[in-house]
């Protein structure tokens, strides 16, 4: 490469092509050196920079030749040189240098290279280093747009305006653009709308001036503002409070525009219906104004903007109640209740009733204020990707849509990195502290679990990407705790456990000693069989039990969280002490290759030889990253899980009671209710621990009587239920009656801790 | 790389097709049409590059016919423009002052010398000597196997 660059042209008589040396060749071997990451030795990187730079330098030369060609090879490598120094994004003043050079290109008089000099900076643009020096030109770049003739370079220049836009000339870029828009081209005005509305939105640090910008875009290019676009500004105007007045007096004064683009309507139906009311108190914004002035759009609409208008007249209704009539009357009007269309027709009819039969009350409540959108990811730039085309998305795009905190699917991407950074830090005390740290700052208990590690893993995560963000990020985030609502208890036991566990991964072989709080799994899992067991950073393990009899098949699910591997994967079953004869688990081999984000199955047989008071251990080993993990956790077979129910009528029911009078048979226990007494919630628990609920035994109708017979190799133990709540106390009295000692003794510790 | 390469006049017939990519017969009819479309409706001094679909289309005019070149994406531009050229030359030196009556009387040595320059969407051979020569050797072939051929036999 080197050579070719330095030598004299008469070396290659031959590969001369106008006094270039070799143009192809130097151009292939410079995208081949694009494929590589730069060089780290510091000779050949010195090389290769001297080269770039002579490139440069003889770029500034005047030309050998007159002829095109000459400039055209002479520039081909140039240009090539340029995507090379910015794929390499390290040398400052190389990158400057490209800079300049492009920005004289800007104004050359060959069409062809003011059309590559802006494409070249539009990459330009997205590296930071060269980000400032783009900006220097920005004047040259909006005098292209206003003063090209060709079309094609005027696109170009768009999308350098674009690209360059950020925080300081945000406005100056919209503006221009807006006005670039009403003298474009039809094929490309929706792309440039859809640009303009993500420009106005990511920069839009006065919300006022995103709706302003936003209904002007409406005005202007009405036709093309697709769906998406007024979908947004309404979702934006509903999630922010202050803004919303300010929306309804400008959408007010747009409306009254003779001219009025149907889109417009659309917002302005929709935003006056919700906020109608804040502008009420001006007399030129009184409600029956701002009736009249939707009605008197109505019937130049489409039937999609009709049926939008209808549902404001009667959110109007609601918020003013003096233009009732007025609005009934238009409501009953044959044209609506007759209308040909099945949609019109049947709100018009509902929305009549509706405002003649309801009070106020209800109407109140029907009609109540849309609730705060949660945020999702921007449908715009979504549409905007899918415009371009695959390859063309640009590199500023992607970067800022990893960069959005919002976005859930994003999010979620970067939950796994984050949680491989975080694994590799639990060993070191520190860093766990930070991890309980960010969680408990998170004033939220999580959602159902599924989805709860991935919010979980969101939030630590948004802390430090919300201040990077704009306002945005802090509107997302109250989306994100208004969604969280209701608490349950198992989960937030898994969450210490998550947290716990990050504390104490021992990197030894021997199997770790039970988590300390196994114990509270266990008690979730006495009165069900499905559910997640345990779930960290790194595993989600998942359970899904049936039994029969004295049999019990236990499917485990081994989830994978991460996006790297598992390697060495092993699961042990060990029943300790007493239980290797009292319950007998075989299991089948599990794969040692768990893949990122990937789920394997294991499944145990289980046998109950005769009764049994522990639990069997899980051990799992596996290593994560070159550490090797290893966690014990305690399997929840309880004796409940061989529970077979037995319905009885209530002399059978108290007969056998009797017959089980002696005193170790029966475990009596009194405890606090660690629950509500709730009866459905009380009964649910009852039948999910396999016994068969009983009615009408017992006298007192407050009480819930349980029998069932409890399946083993050796025996059947016949198992009776008595549990006596106490409202006013909050407590309750359990009573159990077996035909063996152990079995009461140890249904009863089970069952105290559930209610 | 190229995707495709085509000629066509400035009434909308095609001269030379070359396709570097396999497409159905109905792709290949469309992509003609809009090609042909898009190019001859440009202005006469727009640039000479323009964004299609997912594509850059690199197009120049030579007298009464527009070559047309289909890139990808990462592809450089005006070395684009430097092979058409570099094409028309080679024909040039091979015909003589070539003018399209000559592409569409030989169209079969035109597809010759097309393919010994480009390969597979990319530059083979890059200099006129070479290419050249490989062309003499082809015709003296010929005209020695003609020759042989209809030699009355003994």
């Amino acid at each position: 490469m080197d050579t070719i660059v330095s030598s004299a042209s008469t070396d290659l008589q031959d590969y001369t092509y106008y006094f270039v040396p070799a143009p192809w060749l130097s151009c292939k071997l410079l995208r081949l050196l694009q494929c590589y990451p730069p060089p780290e030795d510091g000779a050949v990187k010195g090389r290769l920079v001297e080269c770039l730079e002579t490139i440069l330098n003889k770029a500034q030369e005047p030309p050998k030749s007159k002829k095109v060609q000459h400039s055209n090879a002479k520039n081909a490598i140039l240009f090539e040189a340029i995507s090379l120094i910015i794929h390499y994004d390290s040398e400052p003043n190389l990158l400057v240098r490209a800079c300049n050079q492009l920005g004289q290109f800007l104004q050359h008089r060959e069409t062809n290279l003011r059309y590559l000099a802006l494409e070249s900076m539009c990459t330009l643009a997205s590296s930071e280093f060269s980000h400032e020096a783009v900006k220097t030109h920005i004047e040259t770049v909006i005098n292209a747009l206003k003063t090209e003739r060709d079309v094609s370079v005027r696109q170009r220049a768009a999308d350098l305006l674009y690209a360059m836009c950020d925080r300081s000339n945000a406005k100056q870029i919209v503006a221009e653009m807006l006005s670039y828009l009403e003298t474009a081209d039809y094929s490309i005005r929706e792309e440039m709308v859809l640009k303009v509305a993500i420009l106005a939105e990511k920069y839009a640090v006065d919300y006022s001036w995103y709706v302003d910008t936003i209904l002007n875009l409406i005005r202007i290019a009405g036709d093309y503002v697709s769906e998406e676009v007024w979908y947004r500004v309404i979702q934006i105007v509903i999630n922010r409070d202050d803004v919303q007045g300010y929306a309804a007096k400008t959408v007010f004064e747009a409306l009254q525009a003779p001219a009025c683009h149907e889109n417009m309507v659309k917002v302005g139906g929709y935003i006056l219906g919700e906020f109608g009311n804040l502008i009420a108190g001006d007399p030129r914004s009184s409600p029956l104004v701002q009736f009249n002035l939707l009605h008197s759009k109505f019937h130049l609409c489409s039937v999609p903007t009709r049926a939008l208008l209808l549902s404001a007249y009667i959110k109007f209704i609601n918020l003013f109640p003096e233009t009732k009539v007025t609005i009934q009357e238009v409501l009953r009007c044959d044209s609506q209740i007759r209308n040909s269309d099945v949609e019109l027709q049947q709100r018009a009819v509902e929305y009549l009733k509706l405002s003649s039969i309801a009070s106020t009350d209800v109407l109140a409540t029907v009609l109540e204020e849309m609730p705060p959108f949660p945020e999702r990811e921007s449908s715009i730039l979504a549409k905007l990707k899918k415009k371009k085309g695959p390859g063309a998305v640009s590199v500023t795009e992607l970067d800022d849509s990893k960069r959005e905190a919002g976005e859930l699917n994003g999010g979620g991407e970067r939950a796994a990195e984050t949680a491989a950074m975080a694994a590799s830090n639990a060993s070191t005390p520190s860093p766990s502290a930070d991890l309980l740290g960010i969680r408990s700052s998170a004033p939220m208990s999580a959602a159902p679990a599924a989805a709860g590690s991935l919010l979980v893993d969101v939030f630590s995560e948004a802390g430090p990407a919300a201040p990077a963000a704009a306002a945005a990020a802090a509107v997302n985030n109250d989306g994100f705790l208004r969604e969280l609502e209701q608490p349950t208890d198992a989960s937030e036991a898994l969450l210490v456990e998550g947290s716990g566990d990050a504390d104490s991964a021992p990197a030894s072989d021997d199997p770790a000693p039970p988590l300390s709080d196994a114990d509270d799994l266990l008690n979730k899992f006495v009165c069900k069989n499905n559910g997640v067991l345990f779930e960290n950073q790194l595993l989600q393990i998942g359970i899904k039990s049936e039994y029969r009899q004295n049999l019990g098949k236990m499917y485990l699910f081994y989830g994978n969280k991460t996006s790297v591997q598992f390697a060495g994967f092993s699961t042990t079953v060990s029943c300790p002490g007493e239980l290797q004869s009292q319950l007998n688990v075989q299991s089948k081999p599990v794969e040692p290759l768990v893949e990122g984000g990937a789920q394997i199955q294991q499944v145990l047989n289980i046998e109950c030889l005769t009764d049994f008071s522990e639990a069997p251990l899980l051990n799992i080993k596996f290593r994560y990253g070159g550490a090797l993990q290893n966690l014990t956790l305690k399997l929840p077979v309880t004796i409940n899980k061989f529970f077979q129910p037995t319905e009885m009528a209530s002399q059978d029911f108290f007969q056998r009671w009797k017959q089980l009078s002696q005193p170790q048979q029966e475990a009596q226990k009194i405890f606090k209710a660690n629950h509500g007494m709730d009866t459905e919630v009380i009964k649910a628990k009852l039948l999910g621990l396999g016994s068969a609920l009983l009615d009408n035994v017992d006298p007192n109708p407050e009480n819930y009587v349980c029998a069932g017979v409890i399946q083993t190799k050796g025996q059947q133990v016949g198992c009776l239920l008595r549990l006596e709540p106490n409202g006013q106390a909050q407590m309750y009295r359990l009573t159990l009656r077996c035909s063996k000692e152990s079995v009461s003794k140890r249904l009863c510790e089970l069952l105290s801790e559930q209610f | 790389m190229m995707r495709f390469l085509l000629l066509f006049s400035r009434q909308g017939k095609l001269r030379l097709q070359k396709w570097f990519t396999p497409h159905t017969d109905r792709e290949k009819k469309k992509i003609i049409r809009d090609m042909m479309l898009i190019v001859l409706n440009r202005p006469p001094r727009t640039c000479n590059f323009l964004q299609w679909r997912d594509l850059k289309i690199v197009y120049k005019r030579y007298a009464s016919l527009y070559f047309c070149a289909g890139m990808e994406d990462q592809d450089n531009e005006l070395l684009t423009l430097e092979v058409l050229h570099r094409y028309v030359e080679l024909l040039d030196k091979y015909f003589g002052n070539v003018c399209e009556l000559d592409i569409i009387f030989n169209f079969e040595k035109a597809y010759f010398i097309l393919d010994e320059f480009l390969m597979g969407g990319e530059i083979l051979e890059t200099s006129r000597t070479a290419v050249g020569a490989s062309l003499e050797d082809a015709d003296t072939l010929q005209e020695t196997m003609e020759e042989y051929m209809s030699r009355p036999a003994y």
